[in-house]
């Protein structure tokens, strides 16, 4: 049977790992090289590196750590952050990503999913939505969950997936870095639109959340998180064997 | 040396360097001399089943892989690659492949319930069926592997090596003598997968 995967998501700037919480406040890490073939050696499904540099020489150190990356890992890599052209899509794809997320270039261009779709396959295009209640609405946000778009998140996934999006990666703003657990609601509603893999994002503060996020949700495929991993709060060997000893079914 | 076929579909950077990761030499080619000097030979391919074909006949190296692997050098496609070796396909059309294998390609819809997801993508186990061909001498029955496919081999019982269960037996590996397939990606399977390149880069041509 298919496995749940556990996905530890690098935020690289400027050559190093950083996390903040909320989106603020981001502490420096480690090397992402280094960081990304311990976790392969931890038992991590996958890999998520988020280039949130800003300048174009920060991107071009982004690539290379990308490639040292690639050259270690030899576990599926997924590529978000400053994915705005399919040529974004091409550069990261020949440094060894295997499936690039798209997220604000997908807001600002909406033809963007469906043209990488067609050249890459859907399977290689995730789009990623930072989504928060507004009102009791849902609503996507841009610019790493600073701006309110005003669109509401359930129709806008649907349509991202029926232009090419071959996964989902929903991150609830509302739980992201409160460590109290995934945002079920919001992720049963995704479930529930859409047939293609989502993952879960935003909120895992230790195992148990983990483990209700699978067994509530059995259609999830995958958890994401990162700080509890990089600060060692939670070691990914010891998820896996405590989420197969649950009966949750993973690669160990 | 391995040969890597490069005829222009998908993307062989992770290919390359996990090669590099078993110590083995590996060269990215789509030249007609070297895969003929090579001692073996890597199908890889992503995307969709009836472009791969008509690229490789475009560029004729669709005879001289056959030419190659009827001589008994080791041939193992990857993904598209080996559903390549089969007879035909059916993804959006009918397409002839290389006719290596006897079975064909159909989706994988056609044989899964209705409420799994496709692709089929994710780490899956490893079911062992017929003889591997030495494939599998490094790893053992129940190791994960990562898939993402959409269509399937089907008809090609005596020569599945391995099948992964998802909702349905869907064959993983066929071995036909010298002529290897993984369905998976054994460059992006992690240390299991590192092993298999091993196994395969360890067959010697039968006859060359």
């Amino acid at each position: 049977m298919i496995t749940k995967r556990i996905i530890p998501c690098l935020d690289v700037r400027n050559g190093r790992v950083v996390k903040g919480v909320n989106f603020e406040g981001l502490n420096d890490v480690s090397s992402p090289v280094e960081l990304a073939d311990y976790y392969s050696r931890c038992g991590a499904d996958e890999l998520v590196f988020y280039d949130i540099t800003a300048s174009s020489d920060g991107r071009k150190l982004f690539t290379d750590i990308l490639c040292e990356t690639a050259k270690k890992v030899f576990i599926p890599l997924t590529v978000g952050g400053g994915i705005n052209t399919v040529e974004d899509f091409d550069r990261v794809l020949k440094c060894g990503a295997d499936k690039v997320s798209v997220n604000s270039g997908a807001i600002r261009n909406p033809s963007l999913v469906g043209e990488a779709a067609k050249l890459y396959g859907d399977q290689c295009v995730v789009i990623s939505a930072d989504v928060k209640r507004v009102d009791g609405v849902f609503r996507v946000f841009a610019k790493g969950g600073r701006e309110n778009t005003g669109m509401e998140a359930i129709e806008w996934i649907k349509r991202c997936v029926g232009n090419g999006a071959g996964e989902v990666v929903l991150n609830s703003i509302d739980t992201d870095g409160v460590k109290q657990g995934f945002d079920l609601e919001m992720l049963d509603k995704v479930c529930n639109a859409v047939s293609v893999p989502v993952i879960a994002s935003g909120g895992a503060g230790g195992i148990e959340d983990f483990i209700t996020l699978f067994k509530t949700l059995p259609r999830v495929d995958a958890g994401l998180a990162a700080s509890i991993f990089h600060f060692g709060e939670v070691s990914i060997k010891d998820l896996k064997e405590r989420l197969r000893a649950e009966g949750i079914i993973v690669r160990l | 040396m391995t040969a890597i076929i490069d005829y222009g579909v998908g993307n062989l950077f992770s290919l390359t360097c996990s090669f590099d990761a078993i110590g083995e030499k590996a060269v990215v080619t789509s030249d007609a001399e070297v895969i003929k000097q090579a001692d073996r030979i890597i199908l890889p391919g992503v995307g969709a089943f009836g472009d791969a074909a008509e690229k490789l006949r475009a560029t004729g190296l669709d005879k001289v892989i056959v030419e190659q692997a009827k001589a008994g050098k080791p041939l193992l496609g990857i993904c598209l690659g080996m559903q390549l070796l089969f007879d035909k396909s059916y993804e959006y059309g009918e397409y002839d492949g290389l006719g290596l294998i006897e079975g064909e390609i159909r989706p994988i819809a056609e044989v899964i319930p209705a409420s799994y997801k496709i692709p089929h993508i994710g780490w899956n186990a490893l079911i062992y069926k017929n003889d591997d061909g030495g494939l599998f001498k490094y790893i053992k029955e129940g190791d994960c592997v990562y898939f993402v496919h959409s269509f399937y081999a089907a008809g090609c019982d005596k020569d599945t090596a391995a099948v992964a269960e998802y909702g349905a037996p869907l064959t993983a590996a066929a071995v036909k003598g010298n002529v290897y397939g993984t369905q998976f990606h054994p460059e992006k399977s992690g240390d299991v997968g590192l092993n298999i390149l091993r196994a395969f880069c360890e067959r010697q041509a039968e006859v060359c």
